[in-house]
């Protein structure tokens, strides 16, 4: 009980002074974890509005295999992107290795799966709903495709956190290809396994607080506008 | 579909290329070192005093030594800072590494719960210590990590007379993890082991552990710099890389590391001249 | 080169439809020609709403041959449209949903905008446009279906039962489009339960009972004289439906 209190008090604390050293990590963390949803977002809503509206041979087992992929551990994820960009593999020409460049692409290849599966359920649904409508007014799979993803936007929205939440939360892939370096590729959660590490459980809790208090802002005001908006669409 | 595709492939590569090119400007070099160096703080005190002299960042990726050497090996770093002097000879007899140089030393310590039931406390024989945890089967946390401090527990094991590969039990546990998680894990199960003094010093979470043994001669910990390869990596930036080798074993150097102290304590020794 | 080609007649050649083992259309052929208003009526499970979507291109036989007198114009929209009982709005604005056909079709902005108004107009729905189409009532939904189709120009319109679950008054405003839709020049194909209905639109009855054609007659020789005894028996209410 002390600790959590005393956590709790530190991340009060923290956040109210603004310490900048705290305010440069989750600042970061963002710009990571944000950029990684846009290009998972990017890839992923097509992808599995695609897979939604298209007929094709090994559809079913493409669908398991995407479903599959939301569970990829973050660390094996780590290890192939390190492997990738490591010096001595394929890409390390780019000297992306301990970069945030890694770290949004270990993200974005973490949670693309669970964009394009969960897009792939709520398309799929629509579809049931709209597909005769839609192909009595001549829509190609490819438009349809497009319209069902507008149509349920407000859906994707929670989907599209979903990615966020786990990309933010995620520490097993940042810690490999990012070697969290101070001041370079710290984020919240190799900062709060750092803290961890040395035993300072209070400072490490309290940055915890600090994330959850972030996801939770955006997860409210996403819901807060997808609300509204479904109130006044139908 | 492919058009999509190429856009996003477009993306990443620009949105990767905006992330590099922000840090491409500064001057860094990227060292492979251990946790204990990192969480002990010392890099968070010497490395300013050297950035501010020399305007080169130091990106600090704090590893185990086994893990550090590897990602040297792979050409993932500049600058190997460990603490294993068995392994550091065989990568430079390898080639990965060259211009190896002593910087400093510390100890590891033997902690312990308080309770103490193997009853080793006091003594300054490590290697009794240890054949008393293993004859009273008394819980004992292992890093089993291939880190420097892993290294040295081995070979402690081994200079008791312990076979530690073959006799270990339920009592002998291998977390495979980081000095700090060890510590937390030690500290919840009441376990004794190694630690090097630096990384316990700055520790928090101490529960009711304690040191219990130190000041063995056989528990001195030396760490080395040395410079990866040029030869077999050649995008390894030698000459800033050799800079921050020449100046931690310089007096400068010499003089911050020793300046470094948590409650009072110093935490490493410099002895880059010996 | 003959302009406008027609599409009609809509021929099928022994059509057969089976789904989960069971043959739901069974051996139909048929031609629908240009003009006349053909209602669709049946017990339930006769195979009405199937027929209707193998005649739109919804569902493809399982045999025989289901050929129009010209291919589909590929620009401009297609030249037949279906209204379903249940109509499908999209999460967008009236106007939206009705100019959706068009856009698919390729039909620029300006042009599309004008001839959606136009449709929303003849339904009676300008004062909507704006309001999304999933707040309207099932009444307004259906006529905003109407428009969607209507703005198209069909040659043929397919409607399967598009009152089945509205009021009289919403009743007797779709039937109004269907007749003005007609008088535009459109075929109309409707299957209905209601007989009422039947009697005010039809010209000519198909009657379906088991996935066959039982009867084939113009409107006012199905209702005062069935040629088949299962028609009588329909008239009579004596078949459930």
């Amino acid at each position: 009980m002390e600790t959590i209190a005393a956590a709790l008090r530190d991340a009060g604390r923290m956040m109210l002074a603004l310490d900048p050293a705290l305010v440069e990590i989750v600042l970061l963390s963002l710009r990571v974890s944000l950029t990684a949803v846009l290009v998972a977002t990017l890839v992923g809503l097509p992808l599995g509005a695609a897979i939604a509206v298209r007929r094709f041979p090994g559809r079913r087992a493409v669908v398991i295999v995407l479903n599959a992929l939301m569970g990829l551990p973050p660390v094996v994820v780590g290890l192939v992107v390190y492997l990738l960009l490591s010096r001595s593999g394929p890409l390390g020409e780019l000297g992306l290795l301990f970069t945030p460049g890694a770290m949004i692409i270990a993200q974005a290849i973490l949670i693309t799966p669970i964009i394009a599966a969960l897009a792939r359920q709520a398309v799929e649904d629509a579809w049931r709903e709209y597909q005769e409508q839609l192909r009595s007014l001549g829509a190609r799979p490819a438009q349809s495709a497009l319209t069902l993803l507008w149509d349920t936007k407000f859906s994707l929205v929670t989907t599209v956190l979903a990615g966020f939440g786990r990309a933010a939360a995620e520490v097993g892939a940042v810690m490999i290809v990012g070697g969290n370096i101070d001041g370079v590729t710290r984020v919240m959660t190799t900062a709060i396994a750092l803290e961890t590490s040395k035993g300072d459980l209070p400072l490490a809790l309290g940055l915890g607080v600090v994330l959850v208090t972030i996801v939770l802002a955006l997860n409210a005001a996403a819901y807060l506008v997808k609300e509204t908006a479904q109130r006044r669409y139908g | 579909m492919v058009v999509t595709r190429r856009v996003i492939l477009a993306f990443l590569l620009a949105a990767a290329a905006a992330w590099t090119s922000a840090h491409a400007q500064e001057k860094f070099i990227t060292v492979a070192s251990t946790t204990s160096t990192e969480q002990s703080g010392l890099f968070g005190f010497i490395l300013p005093i050297f950035e501010k002299s020399t305007g080169i960042k130091v990106r600090v990726v704090a590893l185990g030594t086994g893990q550090a050497l590897d990602m040297a090996r792979r050409g993932d770093a500049d600058v190997v800072f460990v603490h294993d002097p068995a392994a550091e000879r065989k990568f430079v007899a390898e080639g990965h590494g060259i211009g190896h140089r002593n910087v400093m030393y510390n100890d590891f310590v033997l902690i312990g719960p308080k309770s103490d039931p193997a009853k080793v406390a006091g003594g300054k024989d490590i290697t009794a210590a240890l054949k008393k945890i293993q004859a009273a089967q008394a819980p004992f946390v292992s890093r089993g990590d291939r880190s420097g401090t892993h290294a040295a527990e081995l070979r402690l094991w081994k200079e008791a007379g312990i076979d530690i590969a073959k006799q270990k039990g339920a009592w002998y546990r291998e977390t495979g993890s980081g000095m700090g998680p060890a510590l937390n894990t030690a500290s919840s199960m009441n376990a004794y082991l190694l630690s090097d003094r630096g990384t316990w010093l700055s520790f928090k979470n101490r529960g009711d552990l304690a040191i219990l043994v130190e000041g063995d001669q056989r528990l001195f910990n030396q760490y080395g710099v040395m410079l990866v390869n040029p030869a077999k990596h050649p995008h390894v930036k030698k000459d800033l890389g050799q800079k921050f080798m020449d100046w931690v074993v310089s007096p400068d150097g010499q003089r911050a590391i020793a300046q470094y102290t948590v409650g009072g304590q110093q935490l490493f020794f410099p002895n880059a001249g010996k | 080169m003959r302009a406008p080609t027609s599409l009609l007649p809509l021929t099928l050649e022994r059509v057969c439809f089976e789904a989960g083992g069971r043959r739901i259309i069974d051996d139909v052929s048929l031609t629908l020609e240009r003009g006349a208003r053909t209602v669709i009526l049946g017990p339930n499970g006769a195979g009405k709403s199937v027929l209707l979507r193998l005649c739109h291109g919804l569902l493809a036989p399982t045999s025989g041959r289901i050929a129009w007198s010209a291919r589909e114009r590929t620009t401009g929209g297609r030249a037949q449209a279906m209204v379903f009982q249940r109509p499908v709005m999209l999460r967008r604005s009236a106007l939206a949903n009705v100019a959706y056909g068009l856009k698919v079709a390729g039909v620029g902005a300006t042009e599309r905008d004008a001839r959606a108004r136009a449709a929303l107009e003849r339904v009676g729905l300008t004062h909507l446009a704006a309001r999304p189409a999933r707040v309207l009532s099932g009444g307004e939904q259906q006529r905003l279906a109407l428009a969607r189709a209507w703005t198209l120009n069909p040659e043929v319109l397919f409607l399967d039962e598009p009152t089945a679950n509205l009021d009289p008054g919403a009743t007797h405003e779709i039937e109004a489009a269907i007749q003005a839709i007609h008088a535009g020049g459109t075929k109309i194909v409707m299957v209905t339960h209601n007989l009422g209905q039947a009697r005010r639109i039809a010209d000519e009855i198909l009657f379906l009972h088991n996935g066959r054609i039982a009867e084939r007659a113009s409107a006012v020789r199905f209702f005062t004289a069935p040629g088949c005894p299962e028609a009588a028996a329909f008239l009579k209410g004596e078949l459930l439906w």
